[in-house]
């Protein structure tokens, strides 16, 4: 058809109006669109570029090596070495389980660990490696890696783990690591990032947990790329971490592992402190166990079988553990007397072997009694009696006081876990926690450190260096943190009259070498060497009336845990005090027995700086000594020799 | 004038064609599709592979056949622009009752060589119908009421298609493209003063209607508009399109981080770098110039484009020239008014440069009619 010219140039008159209308205003809305790009691109620059470099950068957290423990001479205690663990990256692994079953054909897998990884596996992000097998061996370690082209996403990696060469030796000192618990961190306020680090591992127990944050070190940096779901693309920079600061011990290794031998299997605790510093030689609880177990989760077989021991091995007795003193207290009444000048050396006591106090009986160990007792021979024979009379004329307050002197009561301050603050008895503290009055017979039954008292068998040895130097001696076990000496301050002195002191120790001295004192048995021939010290048997029962009369079970004959405690105390040389040692040896039977060999051996054995010539002991027990000799010879070399395999 | 009126004489024949092809635009086309081609060998990490090379190869197809619907006169597309439409419109039923499902929306056929979008191809077969409609009308018919249903019809039938798809972005661009073709047909203005009230009124309706028993959008559409509210309000979930696009965009300040520099698309953060966000990563590497170089690009398409439909003389060709450069600026503009959060995620590809066959061929085509156009204008 055909249109009117006039029709057909009004329309392409209206079109090109519409035309440059609608064209204006789509030319408006791209430089709208231009305005706004200009407004992202340009005014707002900076905000989105600092976005841009957070949503790309992520702050990885390095772990920084823990700091290593040794002993005074530089042996290591805890030390970290190379681990070799074996991990899985999902993604990249295919089927999971058949990729479990190739693995295991190569290396033995733990079902806990493989369900616990499989778990772990499906929460976390595909291309995560998981810990599929931890500490796994060299040599399944090279197994894997040979044969990693039929294992994809498997992956052997080396890391560091924990480990304490001296296994149990060390194991109540030091104590163990592991990974950290949510009540671990439950209990921490502001937690380091590093504790969110999954398996982390922190100290639990002992030095390790008291000095964790030196231990730990700080974490080190490194900034990652990474994209929209996490992946890693690659290491931007890093910024290395502090390394944990080293610690070194006052623990002679040596004498450690030598006493921990000693004691054997024997319910039993062993403090040697240097009585010229209050270092702290040997700290040893018996029996022990393997800190080792702990370090990547100990099985539950393995964590019961501790647990329902009933010589108690994961307790450090030597620093937990309370007793009462028994006769090893005896020093502190006495001294407490010399200096309130109730008695002299020379003034004596009747024993008849028993004592009445307010209608009720007390009995000396010796039913037959001691006769006429002075300071010295009380000491030496342990008579009770004597000290029953003098601290009857002195009241507990002054006991009290001196034994507070001498370090009985007190919490040290050692980082090892639990330190006992044991029981110094007072008036004041029946009163309150037991909400009774103190009654005389307290004071009788604390003479001769029975009763209220408690002490730990590390605060049995401070009380005797302190005897041995008159010096307010504190014990001390971190010797340096990274090279750099830890406070060694020159004692105070206990402001104590020599001459008392010197009174004690020569009663002391009779009780090791007078023929008729309690430890003869456990002397020491060799002069220079020659020990003060004094036996202790705490009751753990009482005896009743009834028992007495038809006589007292001797401790063979009773079970185990209703056996007296045996204790031994003593300072050598005697001429020139350089250590001092506590030995209690729980449910040991009588101190002088149980107790003052072992105490013996161990004293030598430190004065010697290894075994002691057979001609330091007296001739009837060479034998046996030389026996024991070698077979705890055998046991060190041997010990020494598989440590010396871990390390290579 | 009319095609009917063309005289032979007045339009070149034969190879003759080749030197009346609009060549301004031609190169334009081809300036755009290389900083596609760029930027897709960018987003894969410097690579030709995946995106790249398919692409290239798409777009030589594309070219050859858009100079071959040149070659064809433009009164031969008219006469089949009745059974294009048509045609789409069964295609369009088609994936409906077959399509295989992807991206939770049933959009494309899966051909064997391609994945046919239908819906792309509506775009450009209604800009045809329509425009053969007005050239069909007598003039003065333009604006009356029985002779306006009809074309609104024909814009409403494939738009409620595509929405149920659901692709509410391209129903969106073919209800604004059918409507400036028409309003270019010298339809009234009142009834696009009426419609835009209306359309007002919708909106309302639809937010009206959330959570009702006649919930008009999904679940997913009506996210969307929450997200491009307030993006900052779900940064990792639902709003992290739009959250990442920005700040994609704006770290590239005015010169860019540099070629294969951007971390934003590089590292992944951005959703659909090859595709729809395409223009993000091109603003991250080239900043505010390289994203102000290609907005020129594209105006300057526009600017020939006008220039074409305004120089053509019959009403066929003006209206179809103008309806697809109309169609090709909504494209660009919905896109990139949603990678700089000034509209939803709606889902429309960036013409050219984003990565997609169908998109490619269909605007290749389209331009090939405009070409057809401007070739067999009688001189």
């Amino acid at each position: 058809m055909r249109r009117a010219p006039t029709d057909v140039a009004e329309t392409q008159k209206r079109f090109t109006r519409r035309a440059l209308l609608l064209g204006g205003a789509q030319i408006g809305f791209m430089a709208l669109l231009g305005l706004r790009m200009r407004h992202l691109q340009v005014d707002q620059a900076d905000q989105y570029r600092l976005l841009a470099e957070e949503n790309r950068i992520n702050i990885r957290l390095i772990p920084p090596a823990r700091g290593e423990i040794y002993d005074r001479n530089g042996v290591p205690v805890a030390r970290n070495v190379q681990s070799y663990r074996i991990t899985i990256v999902r993604e990249d692994a295919g089927d999971i389980d058949s990729a479990l079953t190739r693995l295991s054909s190569l290396v033995e897998l733990d079902e806990d660990d493989v369900n616990r990884a499989v778990t772990e596996m499906k929460r976390s992000a595909p291309f995560l490696p998981v810990t599929i097998a931890d500490r796994v061996s060299w040599d399944e370690m090279s197994r894997v890696a040979v044969n990693s082209p039929a294992l994809p996403g498997i992956t052997p990696e080396v890391g560091l783990s924990r480990t304490y060469p001296l296994a149990g030796d060390l194991a109540h000192v030091v104590g163990y690591v592991g990974p950290v618990s949510d009540y671990d961190l439950s209990k921490i306020e502001n937690p380091d990032q590093l504790l969110r680090i999954p398996r982390f591992q922190i100290g639990k127990v002992g030095i390790e947990a008291k000095r964790e944050t030196e231990l730990r070190g700080k974490a080190g940096t490194k900034r990652v790329e990474v994209n929209a779901v996490g992946r890693v693309m690659r290491e931007l920079d890093r910024r290395e971490g502090e390394a944990g600061d080293d610690l070194q011990l006052t623990i002679d290794q040596r004498l450690q592992s030598y006493i921990q031998l000693r004691l054997g299997e024997e319910s039993a605790a062993a403090v040697v402190m240097d009585c010229r510093n209050g270092d702290l030689l040997a700290v040893n609880s018996s029996p022990t166990f393997d800190p080792n177990l702990f370090v990547s989760g100990i099985s539950v077989a393995d964590y019961r079988s501790l647990t329902e021991n009933k010589y108690r091995p994961l307790a450090a007795k030597s620093v937990q553990g309370t007793y009462p003193p028994g006769s090893t207290f005896k020093m502190v009444t006495a001294l407490a007397a010399l200096e309130a000048g109730l008695v002299s050396a020379e003034d004596t006591v009747y024993c008849p072997g028993h004592l009445e106090v307010a209608n009720r009986r007390f009995h000396c160990w010796k039913r037959a009694g001691h006769g006429h007792m002075n300071l010295q021979t009380a000491l030496r024979e342990s008579c009770d009696v004597y000290f029953y009379e003098i601290a009857l004329e002195l009241g507990i307050d002054k006991i009290s006081a001196m034994s507070s002197k001498l370090g009985l009561g007190e919490r040290f301050d050692l980082p090892m876990s639990g330190v006992a603050r044991g029981l110094n008895p007072t008036k004041d503290w029946k009163q309150s926690v037991r909400g009774a009055s103190w009654v005389i017979g307290d004071t009788v039954n604390a003479s001769i450190g029975q009763g209220f008292v408690l002490a730990s068998p590390l605060q049995l040895a401070v009380m005797t260096a302190r005897l041995a130097s008159g010096l307010e001696l504190m014990p001390r076990i971190v010797k340096s943190v990274n090279g750099v000496e830890q406070g060694i301050a020159d004692s105070a002195s206990l402001g104590l009259n020599e001459n008392n002191l010197r009174h004690i120790r020569r009663a002391m001295f009779s009780v090791s070498n007078n023929r008729r004192g309690t430890a003869y048995g456990s002397r020491v021939i060799e002069d220079a060497y020659r020990m003060a010290g004094k036996t202790g048997t705490s009751q753990v029962r009482n005896i009743s009336a009834a028992e007495r009369a038809k006589g007292v079970f001797r401790n063979k004959d009773l079970p185990w845990e209703r056996r007296d405690h045996a204790l031994f105390v003593n300072f050598a040389p005697y001429d020139d005090p350089k250590i001092a040692v506590a030995v209690i040896v729980e449910h040991g039977g009588g101190g002088s027995t149980a107790a003052a060999p072992v105490a013996r051996d161990i004293t030598l054995q430190a004065l010697y700086e290894g075994d002691p010539p057979l001609s330091a002991y007296p001739t009837k027990d060479r034998t046996r000594i030389e026996a024991q000799q070698k077979r705890i010879r055998e046991m060190m070399p041997d010990r020494q020799g598989k440590r010396s395999g871990d390390r290579a | 004038m009319s095609y009917l009126e063309y005289t032979v004489k007045s339009a070149p024949t034969g190879l003759r064609k080749i030197l009346f092809l609009n060549y301004p635009l031609l190169l334009l086309l081809a300036a755009v599709c290389g900083v596609g081609f760029t930027m897709l060998y960018s987003v894969a990490g410097g690579s030709f592979s995946p995106w790249a090379e398919p692409q290239i190869k798409r777009f030589l197809v594309g070219f050859a056949v858009m100079v071959g619907i040149a070659m064809v006169p433009i009164w031969f597309w008219r006469s089949i622009s009745g059974a294009a439409y048509l045609g789409t419109i069964l295609l369009l039923v088609l994936v409906e009752v077959m399509g295989s499902v992807g991206m939770g929306a049933q959009r494309w056929i899966d051909l064997g060589f391609m994945r046919l979008q239908p819906s792309e191809l509506m775009k450009i077969t209604l800009v045809m119908a329509l425009a053969a409609y007005y050239d069909w009308l007598p003039t003065e018919k333009t604006s009356r009421p029985l002779w306006v249903l009809l074309p609104v019809i024909l814009v409403l039938f494939p738009t409620a298609l595509v929405l149920r798809q659901p692709d509410l972005g391209t129903s969106l661009l073919l209800l604004i493209g059918g409507a400036m073709v028409m309003f270019m047909a010298g339809v009234h203005w009142a009834y696009f003063a009426a419609v835009g009230g209306m359309a007002a009124g919708l909106v309302f309706a639809v937010f009206q209607s959330r959570g009702s028993t006649w919930q008009l959008l999904k679940d997913y559409q009506y996210r969307r508009i929450d997200t491009f509210l307030d993006p900052s309000s779900d940064p990792l979930g639902a709003g992290y399109h739009i959250t990442q696009s920005k700040i994609a965009l704006g770290s590239g300040g005015w010169t860019g981080r540099g070629f294969m520099q951007g971390t934003q698309s590089r590292l992944n953060f951005l959703p659909e770098k090859h595709t729809d966000f395409i223009f993000t990563t091109l603003a991250e590497e080239f900043g505010f110039i390289g994203g102000v170089s290609l907005l020129a690009l594209y105006g300057l398409i526009i600017v020939f484009g006008l220039v074409a439909a305004v120089a053509n003389k019959d009403r066929f060709s003006s209206l179809l020239t103008y309806g697809i450069i109309s169609t090709f600026f909504l494209f660009y503009a919905v896109n990139m008014s949603m990678v700089m959060g000034m509209a939803p995620v709606v889902g429309v590809p960036l013409p050219l440069v984003s990565y997609g066959g169908s998109a490619m061929l269909v605007l290749m085509l389209a331009f090939g009619l405009i070409q057809s156009a401007s070739v067999h204008r009688p001189r």
